[in-house]
């Protein structure tokens, strides 16, 4: 190396450090990745919201492309996207499995009374037991499911209209036209 | 980014009532490890130690064991019941891993894609005692290298004349 140029090393380095540590500051540290992206879908089966006899289960998420929505009533970011989910479920026709986790029966269904059910069903996990096989830490979460039944993509957050179209809505459209 | 999570709720109850101190009476509204309790003392600290060493995803700089998230206090009794029914620690890490990563672990696993994590620091440690002892050694040899052979030849003609040169200050010179 020319000896002159030598002096630049240190301050290239630094230059490198300061870069890296700049784009970390631009990643969310409450989104961690879920090692569950790839992998099939947990098996389970839950009593849905409306009908404690009705039950939904993994084997409703093969052959479609679909969404699955984690929620609870008092969740203030699940109200927000609530509205986006109503215009995806007119707009879009993938169906959306909602899992309504750890909630009060009665005001989950009073929510859905009041701002529309975007859900083909809802799945009624009390005690929040699927949700641990599924990684949930927080809601709302959003899994992509493709028609095999297998874990595509993991939204952690509200979906808005952002999300959706940039996002989502991409490998959606994706997902439906493979086979 | 605002994830919303029943915890929050929880944890602000929590703290005003900690605030409030024991004189405002009522029940406590945190959690408390009391109800996972093993016939075995050796199984109860096994316990304890495990869920020091797991991460609450909520709050994410608290162990799992410290967390009064709510689902710190669901993943604290799943671990509970898996460890009653016989599993062991590896068998109740491997199962929160696979749902919810590494990141679960206050100590991550040494992997292809943590190589640099955890042999960075000594790598780059070791660039640096490369850099401090060629710089050492470089110096060392310019030293050598200081005169040329003309300066040489001065400095000895100047040092024979030694002898002659008075070391005390002009004015103490008899």
């Amino acid at each position: 190396m020319a000896k002159s140029l030598r002096f630049l090393l240190p301050l290239g380095l630094f230059v490198a450090l300061v870069a890296l540590l700049f784009f970390g500051l631009g990643t969310d540290p409450r989104k961690v990745p879920s090692p569950l992206v790839g992998k099939p879908v947990p098996a389970f089966t839950l009593p849905t919201l409306q009908d404690p006899s009705r039950t939904v289960s993994d084997a409703d998420l093969r052959g479609k492309v679909s969404l699955v929505n984690v929620w609870f009533s008092t969740c203030v970011s699940c109200r927000a996207e609530h509205r986006q989910l109503m215009a995806i479920a007119k707009e879009s026709g993938v169906q959306i499995v909602g899992l309504n986790w750890k909630d009060d029966k009665a005001d989950a269904l009073q929510m859905l009374r009041q701002f529309g059910n975007p859900y083909h069903v809802v799945a009624f996990d009390q005690d929040g037991r699927v949700g641990i096989d599924w990684g949930v830490y927080g809601a709302p979460e959003t899994f992509v499911i493709d028609r095999k039944g297998t874990i595509r993509y993991k939204q952690i957050g509200p979906i808005d209209q952002t999300v959706w179209q940039q996002t989502l809505r991409p490998i959606v459209d994706q997902l439906k036209a493979e086979s | 980014m605002r994830l919303t999570t029943l915890p929050a709720a929880v944890l602000a109850g929590a703290v005003l009532l900690g605030l409030a101190g024991p004189q405002a009476g009522g029940p406590a509204l945190g959690f408390t490890l009391e109800e996972f309790t093993f016939d075995d003392p050796a199984k109860q600290t096994e316990f304890r130690d495990l869920i020091d060493q797991l991460r609450c995803l909520v709050c994410q700089n608290e162990s799992l064991s410290a967390s009064q998230a709510d689902l710190a206090q669901d993943l604290r009794r799943e671990v509970y019941e898996m460890m009653r029914a016989g599993k062991s620690k590896k068998e109740v890490v491997d199962f929160l891993v696979a749902r919810y990563g590494d990141f679960v672990l206050y100590s991550p696993p040494i992997k292809p894609s943590t190589y640099v994590l955890w042999f960075g620091p000594l790598a780059l440690g070791l660039l640096g005692a490369v850099v401090v002892l060629r710089t050492i050694r470089n110096k060392a040899k310019d030293r050598d290298t200081d005169l040329s052979e003309a300066e040489r030849l001065r400095l000895a003609g100047l040092l024979a004349q030694g002898g002659e040169t008075d070391p005390r200050p002009k004015g103490e010179r008899s």
